[in-house]
């Protein structure tokens, strides 16, 4: 049963192609960033974000009409789109950036998903952006944030828990805030960013990844979008934090009394 | 022949699961190869479907495996606030 006069959901779903959760990070020899001639995947955060639409979709049933990813990046990121698909995406699209071009900052992103979003309009239009809190490469958890401001919408960030009325046009959302959580009802359209407490994001098995191949990925330039990804920051130096010294023992309370005072603790 | 095919189509996924095994010294393909290989000439129809049934358990396990590894070292990496 179709829901009457609700208009059906578009899910707009970006991803990340991020350093992988697994690879031990060195910092490259020009102390200019890291090394990034290692593997390479889907950003865990953008994973949940993808599972959570693919969730949706199943207690919704036919109140989602298409789960859209996008990915910003060089042409190796495809893979990342098709896994994807190959977890329950409809289609992909990918906005290429040369592959010797630093990698676009978050407001850049942000500001070519709002240039995407703003191109949809009548039953293309994008109802809910659900996208992971931060990458795990370079942590910088603003994407989110920033798009929702370009686009004037709601957010609802560090989700826990997500629930959506497509009758109502509304969504109630859990917050994982400091000391707990907290529960907002927010109108659509909206951007979600997922927690980690999310969901367990699904496994893509063999015959799913053969299926996504067959699923559309279109291709978009920074030009078609109208957007400069020149970088705004440049970043310095980027160092390992030093070592750690081990601690010392000491054999009695007067030792460790002597040691503080040396150290320059003085009774208060 | 169906078992035939699901028997090939295990193989595929296994194989493919194995490229991500976190301990390189554990040799996942040799030994999946091994467990294939020893039951190559089993002809009764329940033999072969126990020896699927115990191939999928350990694909089960290794993802089960994998989404915990993944799980924890977040978990680690991003801390509930307090």
């Amino acid at each position: 049963m179709r829901p009457s006069a609700a208009r059906l959901l578009n899910i707009l779903v970006p991803v990340k192609r991020s350093v992988d959760y697994a690879v031990k990070i060195r910092v490259n020899p020009q102390q200019t960033g890291v090394d990034l001639n290692v593997k390479h995947s889907m950003n865990p955060f953008d994973e949940i974000a993808v599972e959570e639409a693919v969730r949706l979709r199943e207690r919704l049933k036919d109140g989602v009409k298409s789960i859209k990813a996008v990915t910003i990046g060089p042409p190796k990121a495809s893979e990342t789109l098709r896994t994807a698909l190959a977890m329950g995406a409809d289609s992909a699209i990918h906005v290429e950036i040369p592959e010797s071009a630093p990698a676009p900052e978050p407001l850049g992103v942000a500001k070519a998903l709002h240039a995407l979003i703003q191109r949809g309009d009548g039953e293309g239009k994008v109802d809910l952006v659900i996208m992971g809190k931060q990458a795990i490469d370079d942590d910088a958890g603003q994407t989110g944030q920033m798009l929702a401001g370009l686009l004037g919408w709601g957010q609802a960030t560090f989700a826990s828990k997500v629930q959506v009325d497509v009758e109502k046009r509304e969504a109630v959302v859990l917050r994982e805030i400091d000391g707990g959580s907290e529960e907002i009802r927010c109108r659509l359209p909206l951007v979600v960013t997922t927690d980690l407490r999310l969901n367990e994001p699904r496994y893509a098995s063999l015959p799913n990844i053969m299926k996504a191949k067959k699923k559309p990925i279109e291709k978009l330039t920074a030009a078609d979008l109208g957007v400069d990804f020149t970088p705004r920051l440049e970043t310095l130096k980027v160092t390992e934090p030093p070592v750690r010294v081990g601690g010392g023992k000491v054999e009695s309370v007067d030792e460790l009394v002597a040691k503080l005072k040396d150290a320059g603790f003085t009774a208060a | 022949m169906d078992q035939r095919r699901r028997a090939i189509a295990l193989y595929k996924e296994l194989h493919r699961l194995g490229r991500e095994y976190p301990d390189p010294a554990y040799n996942f393909h040799g030994k999946m190869r091994n467990l294939f290989e020893r039951n190559r000439q089993l002809t009764d129809p329940q033999e072969i479907e126990s020896a699927l049934k115990l191939g999928e358990y350990i694909k089960q396990e290794t993802l089960a495996l994998y989404a915990l590894r993944k799980y924890r070292h977040l978990r680690r990496m991003y801390p509930p606030t307090e």
